[in-house]
């Protein structure tokens, strides 16, 4: 059971980050998985009064606060127009549309959950993000910060550079989490694939063989995805053990590559 | 704490902990067609709308809500009387006690999409769990409210 001892909307950031220096403190994104655990708070710390609800397109890329729900993402038409649709298909199997109306992007980055689809999908989509304090990395790099931090996550940010992406999981059911996902997206002839749910939280892999490189074809994306399956870490647990993970990760990567090259 | 809110269009101060759930505060002033169930974020029966949005209200802490609009299927009786027989009609429901939740979502459905299609029907409510019927009597209610709507237009 989850309690709360006092509840606080900070009027600014630098008030929230005095706020979370203390270990009794939590930030609260969507509160999903806060308040599955069994767990003593002493102060919530609520962001919701600080205009980070907003997804802000610029010349370089768009800037999505740490608030802003994933059913946003979801229905964002420059976002669908960015990924090709890769946004709504990786977050439309998260449950339902009231829990992606509650959980937000901030909450779900910061978790580095395993079974996230959205740190997948953001980490194949070269994202950034800004802690008010350490100030802007790659998401790449946040996702191996350890979970001791104590800064606040407040934005994303996705480039807006000229890609293609897709985006495939395989489900064991409707609304569950992943067995796998595969993130695939390519920027000026550079590929990233990231796997996620292996079930270790997603990493991100480059073409380092070179085999999309003249191409994607049935025999190149073939090769490309025996690669990448053979160098992903996967590992088992109660949806599916390692060896079916690694049979599947080189089905999904194979389509997803095929779906790629059909991106134009 | 003491918070603010609207709930089903009536003004409301509310005495609350830090900690107090959505659903116990509106359960508390007589909602009670919110229905607890899974209590994981899952199975979409405590369903609400805040500020129109369908949210779960097992899953928000009541000091958000303060100075929002909290609607529940008691506020929502005339739009949700427009469908419910035709779910009713087709036996949709056995034991009933998803219904509420149900309803709700098809509320936030028809409001965001008038005319949805069957997979657009399935995907929209598909977090909201029956654990007796296997929702295909809920979507031909849906759906024969729907083509009743567009018949009587025509």
């Amino acid at each position: 059971m989850l309690t709360i001892g006092q509840y606080v909307r900070p009027e600014s950031l630098d008030e929230a980050y005095a706020l979370c220096q203390k270990k009794s403190s939590v930030v609260l994104g969507g509160m999903l998985w806060l308040k599955m655990q069994h767990r003593s708070v002493g102060t919530a710390i609520d962001l919701c009064g600080l205009g980070l609800d907003r997804i802000e397109e610029t010349e370089t890329g768009y800037r999505i606060g740490a608030m802003v729900p994933l059913r946003a993402l979801e229905t964002h038409a420059g976002l669908a127009a960015l990924t090709q649709g890769a946004m709504a298909e990786a977050l439309r199997h998260i449950v339902g549309v009231q829990f992606r109306n509650c959980a937000t992007v901030g909450g779900s980055l910061w978790g580095r959950f395993g079974f996230s689809d959205v740190l997948t999908l953001f980490l194949a989509l070269d994202a950034a993000v800004t802690l008010h304090h350490a100030g802007e990395m790659p998401l790449a790099d946040f996702a191996a910060l350890p979970r001791v931090t104590r800064d606040i996550l407040t934005h994303v940010t996705l480039p807006k550079a000229s890609q293609r992406a897709v985006y495939l999981s395989q489900r064991n059911i409707s609304t569950d989490f992943p067995v796998l996902a595969v993130a695939l997206s390519e920027r000026d002839g550079r590929y990233t694939c990231a796997v996620g749910a292996r079930p270790m939280p997603a990493a991100a892999f480059a073409d380092e063989k070179g085999a999309l490189a003249q191409g994607i074809t049935e025999d190149s994306a073939r090769a490309f995805a025996a690669d990448i399956a053979a160098r992903a870490v996967l590992g088992g647990n109660l949806r599916a053990g390692a060896d079916y993970r690694r049979a599947v990760c080189e089905v999904l990567v194979r389509r997803a590559a095929l779906a790629l090259s059909k991106e134009g | 704490m003491e918070i603010k809110l609207t709930l089903n269009g009536r003004s409301l101060t509310a005495s609350i902990g830090a900690d107090t759930l959505l659903i116990d505060l509106v359960r508390d002033h007589g909602c009670y067609s919110v229905k607890r169930g899974c209590e994981t974020a899952n199975c979409g029966l405590c369903t609400v709308l805040l500020d129109g949005t369908p949210v779960l209200s097992c899953s928000v802490l009541a000091a958000r809500v303060a100075g929002r609009h909290v609607q529940t299927l008691e506020g929502l009786q005339e739009e949700a009387a427009d469908f419910v027989g035709f779910i009713a009609d087709q036996g949709a429901e056995q034991c009933g006690f998803c219904n509420p939740g149900f309803v709700m979502n098809t509320i936030a459905l028809l409001r965001e999409n008038h005319d949805p299609t069957d997979d657009e029907i399935r995907a929209y409510l598909a977090g909201n769990l029956c654990r007796c019927s296997g929702y295909e009597g809920q979507l031909r209610g849906i759906r024969a409210y729907l083509d009743s709507r567009k018949e009587a237009r025509a």
